[in-house]
């Protein structure tokens, strides 16, 4: 019994911090529409400027308590005002932007908070110095617990009664709330947006900055904190529906305890079972625990999206002599070209498997790692147990993606906007880590080795053939299906689901089918990917790789179907020009992306074409 | 004190409003009538500034230009904006959707409190704590004027304030226009209801395809049964 209840308020302790975290969170994304992927980021800076400011508080005036508690404080506050100074010069600009533009802008923050903190704390994990009082430890039913511990577990009740006496006793917190649901009534009240946006951004950050600096004392300041907590802080945002603080606070109980005790109980499945936790109350509960249905933000108006039609036949004849040009590569370019060229046509496949689920689908994946990383697993997996040679490997690679797409998909294609973009990044999550703690089977982070070509293909030029038969091959197949019937039943589905089913197409099962073929194709990649490379890691589905995904389709513009042929090239140059140019490629990166979306809201592609289009005096119908 | 000329106003590519002009004076009723679809609603919202005049378009009130500047800037120069859809907070209680109207005193006019408004509304009254949700369709139209009141406007748009309301609230509805006018407020409303409008309204413009067809004050349209023909559901 005493270890129920140890575990217990380990979680209630752990709950705090997340709750922290969430909160800020979804108060941020009630009322501004943005789901802010540099929370994380802001948490993790909590904690570096914790440990600064802490540590200079204890230089100056003995290691005390109270000090302490100052410390935190200031930390908490610095982190609000960067939020405030990130809302003011970059988000404001791009509130009317769609919502994915508006993460991809978010992670670009994440890519140079990172830098600057690795620039200006170094890269050790940096722990706090533990004065006598903060190891205190004290006895319940016979067991040491720590006692800073079980300070931290009432934090968190007691911040969400101070929240709910600021939300429901100031007119700040009145005004945040009726925002929340209605914001353009409450500007035409007379209440200045940019105030209260600033305002809600100091909020949001600072409870997010006091979280990572309340963790310090147990968890030392580290360059991983953002991207491991900000998958958590979204499912419990997601568990706890979206702008509900209260449904926060439950939620971040649930997972917190769901983690205590996974912890001790299935120790090889703790990421997964939460994830799992999500899933299942999404089911149950599509707007989370205390959400409601999102009444879609009344969107900017007169936003039409412009139809999707084939490219001029000038680009088919570029395309076709950039494939011809690459397929020569051999003859004249040297062996590193070479498999950037290789790495290339999987990227290509990639991006154009993510463009059929978002552009005609009107999916926005987030995850779309999982399927290229279970493609490339699939391959792997396939030879370790069943030394299957690499023809078969590279049927099982789509097949093994896309049955995990027909899996998920069910559950996915259910939903809409940010709660499906978040249940997708869930299932990536799970791949990922099931790959990771799965040891036995998958071989952890150490990843499975010798994936190699069969010996006719052994040959790096032979296999940039192989490579860009089955990418390219498979991009023309995808785009068939795009002006296909199937195609147009597809956007006739995310046009109008309501019409669409009046003339009789099921409009849930479109949708899956599009899951399942965007799963294989991106499989397939992934297939390609792993015998190039030779390995499989793990790191294939984290979230920056589907992070890439998305930015090349982003680059590349949705509207058109060669947007993200030239945008995994565009971001491939990129990514390959600023590898090799900068240390700190990281921010050099998230800065691109952040200009990039400030200068293309329509992506690369779609502003050559509105361009293309003006200049020719075309109207589109 | 409200001066609309040669307004525009567009929804993507559509061109809805052409050139509409008119004008409300201080302590003036005016009414905008129209079929459905005419552009009454977008004349309100370009006004208020949630829709944005297109180029060339004016709009003054109180000797100041408002076209192209930011719904809030507009509402905190007086001018207070009632939306067709009402548009309650409705997790909000009846005080709190007050709060969220309030804004500074007027110079030249008793500041509204709840306390007054709710002499007007005396249901609003008796629900004070009640969450905006969870009030009938006419309690929440009355709500919607009264938050809108406790921003002190000199000039109030009203899009459709008898839309779906049952007779005796019809009533209640046009007694609270007579009482705001008496208090030396201009009103804006819009309206198919030709009944009500010549109950509350002084002067009337009649719109039909985001054009002016018709001004002139109600006596007058009682005698043209054929621009009530044309352009009205009578
Ligand atoms: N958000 C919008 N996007 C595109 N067109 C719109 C939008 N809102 C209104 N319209 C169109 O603009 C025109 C004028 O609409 P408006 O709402 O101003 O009419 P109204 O006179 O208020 O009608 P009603 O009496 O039905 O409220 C209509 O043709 C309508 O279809
Ligand atoms: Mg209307």
């Amino acid at each position: 019994m005493d270890f129920v209840l140890i575990q217990f308020l380990t979680g209630l302790s752990n709950a705090s911090a997340l709750f922290l975290i969430a909160s800020g969170l979804t108060v941020i994304f009630g009322v501004t529409r943005i789901v802010n992927f540099a929370h994380g980021s802001f948490y993790m800076l909590g904690a570096y400027l914790a440990w600064t400011i802490v540590r200079a508080f204890w230089d100056w005036g003995g290691r005390e308590p109270y000090l302490f508690v100052l410390g935190v404080l200031a930390a908490a506050v610095v982190v609000g005002l960067i939020g405030v100074a990130m809302e003011m010069t970059l988000l404001r600009r791009i509130y009317r932007a769609p919502e994915l533009f508006q993460l991809l802008a978010t992670f670009g923050v994440v890519l140079m908070i990172q830098d600057a903190t690795l620039a200006i704390w170094g890269p050790e994990d940096l722990p706090l110095p533990r004065p006598p009082w903060l190891r205190a430890f004290i006895d319940i039913a016979g067991s040491r617990f720590p006692r800073y511990d079980l300070i931290l577990a009432i934090i968190g009740p007691v911040v969400l009664a101070l929240l709910w006496l600021l939300f429901h006793r100031t007119r700040f917190g009145i005004l945040v709330r009726a925002a929340t649901q209605d914001r353009e009534m409450v500007a035409a009240l007379g209440v200045d947006q940019k105030k209260l946006f600033s305002g809600v951004f100091f909020l949001g950050s600072a409870l997010a900055g006091l979280g990572g600096a309340l963790v310090l004392p147990s968890q030392s300041a580290n360059l991983q904190m953002d991207l491991s907590i900000i998958a958590e802080a979204f499912v419990v945002v997601v568990v706890g529906g979206m702008g509900s603080v209260t449904g926060a606070f439950l939620a971040s109980l649930l997972i917190a305890e769901v983690q205590a005790f996974g912890i001790v109980l299935l120790p090889k499945i703790t990421l997964v079972l939460v994830f799992l936790v999500m899933a299942a109350v999404l089911m149950v509960r599509p707007y989370g625990l205390l959400g409601k249905p999102q009444a879609h933000a009344r969107a900017a108006s007169g936003a039409v999206e412009p139809t999707l039609r084939p490219a001029p036949n000038i680009l088919g004849l570029a395309g076709l002599a950039a494939l011809l040009i690459a397929a020569s590569a051999p003859f004249w370019a040297g062996a590193y070209a070479i498999t950037v060229l290789i790495e290339l046509a999987v990227f290509v496949l990639f991006a154009a498997s993510l463009h059929l689920m978002m552009g005609p689908g009107g999916v926005v994946s987030f995850g779309h790692a999982a399927y290229f990383g279970l493609g490339a697993y699939g391959a792997a997996l396939g030879l370790r147990y069943l030394a299957l040679p690499m023809e078969a490997g590279l049927v099982a690679a789509p097949l093994f993606a896309g049955f995990f797409g027909v899996v998920f998909g069910v559950f996915v294609v259910r939903l809409s906007g940010v709660y499906l973009a978040m249940l997708t990044l869930a299932f990536a999550q799970i791949v990922w880590a099931a790959t990771f703690q799965w040891v036995d089977v998958t071989g952890g982070d150490n990843g499975i080795l010798g994936v190699w070509p069969s010996a006719w293909a052994a040959d790096k030029s032979v296999y940039l053939w192989l490579a860009l038969a089955l990418c390219i091959g498979g991009t023309l197949l995808l785009r068939r299906f795009v002006f296909s019937p199937f195609g147009y039943g597809l956007r006739a589905a995310r046009d109008s689901e309501l019409r669409a089913e009046a003339i009789g197409l099921d409009t849930a099962r479109l949708r899956l089918a599009a899951f399942a073929i965007a799963a294989a194709a991106a499989g397939l990649a992934g297939g390609v990917y792993a015998y190039a490379k030779g390995s499989v890691f793990p790191t294939y589905i984290s979230i920056p790789k589907s992070v890439d995904a998305l930015l090349m389709v982003l680059l590349g513009g949705v509207q058109t179907v060669t947007g993200p042929i030239v945008g995994a090239i565009a971001y491939h140059g990129l990514f390959v020009g600023i590898l090799q140019a900068t240390a700190y490629w990281r921010a050099a990166l998230g800065l691109a992306i952040v200009v990039l979306v400030l200068a293309f809201p329509q992506g690369i592609a779609g502003f050559a074409r509105d361009r293309w289009e003006r200049a020719r005096g075309l109207e589109a119908a | 004190m409200l001066s609309v000329s040669r307004l525009n106003a567009f929804y993507g590519r559509a061109h809805i409003l052409h050139d509409v002009s008119l004008e409300a004076a201080s302590g003036e009723v005016l009414v905008l009538l129209g079929r459905n679809g005419a552009g009454k609603s977008t004349t309100m919202k370009s006004i208020i500034g949630i829709v944005r005049p297109g180029a060339g378009s004016s709009v003054t009130f109180a000797g100041a230009e408002m076209a192209g500047r930011p719904p809030h800037e507009i509402a905190r120069a007086g001018l207070g904006y009632v939306p067709e859809e009402r548009r309650i907070f409705t997790d909000l209680t009846v005080m709190e959707n007050l709060e969220v109207g309030r804004q500074a005193p007027r110079e030249g006019l008793a500041p509204w409190t709840p306390e007054r408004l709710f002499a007007i509304f005396p249901n609003l009254g008796r629900m004070r704590d009640r969450p905006g949700g969870r009030m009938s369709g006419g309690e929440q139209q009355m709500l919607t004027i009264a938050r809108t009141l406790m921003g002190n406007p000199r000039l109030i748009l009203l899009d459709e304030p008898s839309e779906g309301l049952a007779p005796v609230i019809v009533e209640e509805m046009a007694n609270a226009i007579r009482q705001l006018k008496q208090e030396g407020l201009a009103v804006v409303l819009s309206e198919q209801n030709l009944h009500f409008a010549a109950r509350v309204a002084d002067r009337a413009v009649i719109i039909e395809k985001g054009t002016v067809r018709w001004q002139g004050t109600l006596a007058t349209l009682e005698d043209e049964p054929e621009v009530k023909a044309q352009y009205l559901s009578v």
